[in-house]
């Protein structure tokens, strides 16, 4: 059986061994279908408003029309991409045999100024997860959302949910009103360690910010192509601000944010570190060998050359353990796997394709 | 050569203060760092910056975010071009232990003792050491070549 991803290559050609797949989707078909999971009260505050929900937000991230948001073959015509189990089931989980997936819901919960009905709308989204995706395939294992704008807010829904055996993970959108590894989070990560939980540093995020430094692009693509920049800026802040020093179990998972960038990054930050680490002297090693500690990408948009080149980006790495596998259902992007598994490594290959993830995320 | 040259008179080098001097055709950095001195070559050993130029700071270490463990008894020098920290009194970089500067033997000594020992010559620059006139009264710094270490050989510093 084919895949989208697989185009002509059969699941078992392209790789025979166990896959878990670190990064699909599920996408709230309607507000209606999160009002089972409110109160009453935040039913009417909907309703008497007629307010469908954080529609801008989500559509920001990922136009709703363009085959980036959307692989054309996963596109089904009554209802939003991903919006239903069966489909995530037909589309990936069944085709690829995947041991375990890890579902993420980006519904931009965290555009929501209204303090409460952010907490009450992230419930809602968690408890949806919970019935309708998790407790329904025992593959699967989630990524609980929590109402960016409050640390504290942020904390009582990991507390609420966090020991859930489905949720595995924490989302933060990666563009955000401020730097998530600063003071006012750390308390954050903290509940996430001690729920055992993984960070997960993903795609997409609502600021009144511009997505670049330099204020708002003129074009979808400029600010598709140029997403890896919050990406390296939130890893900067994190490894900067000490959040590994101060929770030192904690676990980070860039998804969807490319990897190709880490090296020369990881190059830069230890040759600063060098002359400038007295600014900030916790940092008691270099940057990279904390993040081959604590964080995992991604392969889903891969940024690959050609396949020398490509084995050579894999090399600077530095470890075997780096990368995990994901399809990112049902986002669309050119991605060769079979090109970064011929480019790889043979020890890595298994370690991409389910290993690493496995351990990762303890499944 | 003898290996060891007077540098200076020791009242010449207050506390926190150097000179810098050229000796045997190499130029060597000689630092009082609490009334004790270090000699140490002006060289960084990443791309050669002129490594007895740079300030010296306290150590600075940290276990956490917002804590700051400020050591007075640490005496790092920083290289003046890309700013790597060594430990004055054993040359050894903060980051890489491994990786140093190297360092030479500095003894203080009585003028009766300075016999045929040559002087330093002067190092043009902010740290310039004047011609050491010797007298009988006072006490001099010498620094001995003979007893530089390879950056890379030795397993402790001193
Ligand atoms: S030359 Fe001294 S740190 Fe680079």
């Amino acid at each position: 059986m084919t895949t989208a991803l697989l185009e002509n290559t059969s699941r078992d050609e392209l790789w025979p061994g166990p896959v878990i797949d670190c990064d699909v989707h599920a996408n709230v078909p309607s507000l209606e279908a999160l009002f089972p999971y409110m109160s009453r009260h935040w039913i009417a505050w909907c309703t008497e408003r007629g307010w469908h929900g954080p529609v801008g937000g989500v559509n920001l991230a990922y136009p709703p029309g363009s085959d980036r948001s959307c692989r054309p073959e996963w596109r089904p015509a009554d209802r939003p991409p991903a919006s239903d189990l069966g489909l995530l089931q037909q589309h990936v989980l069944d085709p690829w045999r995947v041991e375990r997936a890890i579902l993420t819901c980006y519904y931009a919960v965290d555009a929501l100024r209204h303090p409460d009905w952010a907490a009450a709308l992230t419930r809602a989204v968690n408890d949806w997860l919970v019935a309708e995706w998790l407790d329904r395939d025992p593959r699967l294992v989630g990524t609980l959302v929590i109402p960016a704008r409050d640390p504290a807010a942020m904390i009582e829904e990991i507390h609420r949910v966090g020991d859930h055996p489905g949720f595995v993970q924490v989302l933060l959108p990666v563009r955000h009103a401020a730097l998530w590894g600063q003071r006012q989070f750390h308390p954050v990560f903290q509940a996430m360690a001690e729920h055992g939980l993984v960070a997960g540093l993903h795609f997409g995020g609502v600021t009144t910010d511009a997505p670049s430094s330099s204020g708002y692009s003129s074009y979808y693509v400029e600010e598709y192509a140029a997403e890896w920049q919050s990406f390296t800026a939130q890893v900067t802040s994190l490894v900067s601000e000490g959040v590994f020093q101060v929770c030192p179990e904690l676990r980070v998972s860039v998804l969807e944010g490319g990897f190709a960038w880490l090296p020369v990054w990881g190059w830069r930050m230890d040759k600063e570190w060098k002359g400038l680490r007295r600014e900030v002297p916790w940092l008691d090693r270099r940057p990279l060998e904390i993040i081959r500690d604590h964080m995992r990408f991604s392969v889903a948009p891969a940024d690959l050359g050609t396949r020398e080149q490509t084995a050579t980006v894999l090399e600077w790495l530095g470890s075997d353990d780096m990368l995990m596998f994901a399809t990112d259902y049902p986002h669309g992007y050119d991605d060769d796997i079979a090109g970064l598994l011929a480019a790889a490594p043979p020890s890595m290959r298994p370690r991409l394709m389910a290993g690493t993830a496995r351990d990762w995320y303890r499944l | 050569m003898s290996g060891r040259y007077v540098v200076a008179r020791a009242a010449d080098i207050p506390e926190g203060g150097r000179v810098l001097v050229e000796v045997g055709g190499r130029q060597v950095g000689v630092f009082n760092v609490g009334g004790s001195f270090y000699g140490l070559i002006n060289r960084c050993p990443h791309k050669g910056a002129e490594m007895c130029k740079g300030n010296v700071v306290a150590g600075l270490t940290s276990a956490r975010p917002g804590e700051f463990d400020y050591d007075e008894d640490t005496a790092l020098l920083m290289c003046p071009w890309h700013g790597w920290e060594f430990d004055v009194r054993t040359g050894r970089s903060w980051f890489d232990p491994r990786t140093r500067l190297r360092t030479y033997d500095v003894e203080v000594t009585g003028a009766d003792r300075l016999e045929g020992v040559p002087r330093a010559g002067r190092v043009p620059g902010p740290y310039t050491a004047e011609t050491v006139e010797v007298c009988v009264e006072d006490e001099y710094v010498v620094v001995d070549l003979r007893k530089a270490r390879k950056a890379a050989q030795t397993g402790e510093g001193r």
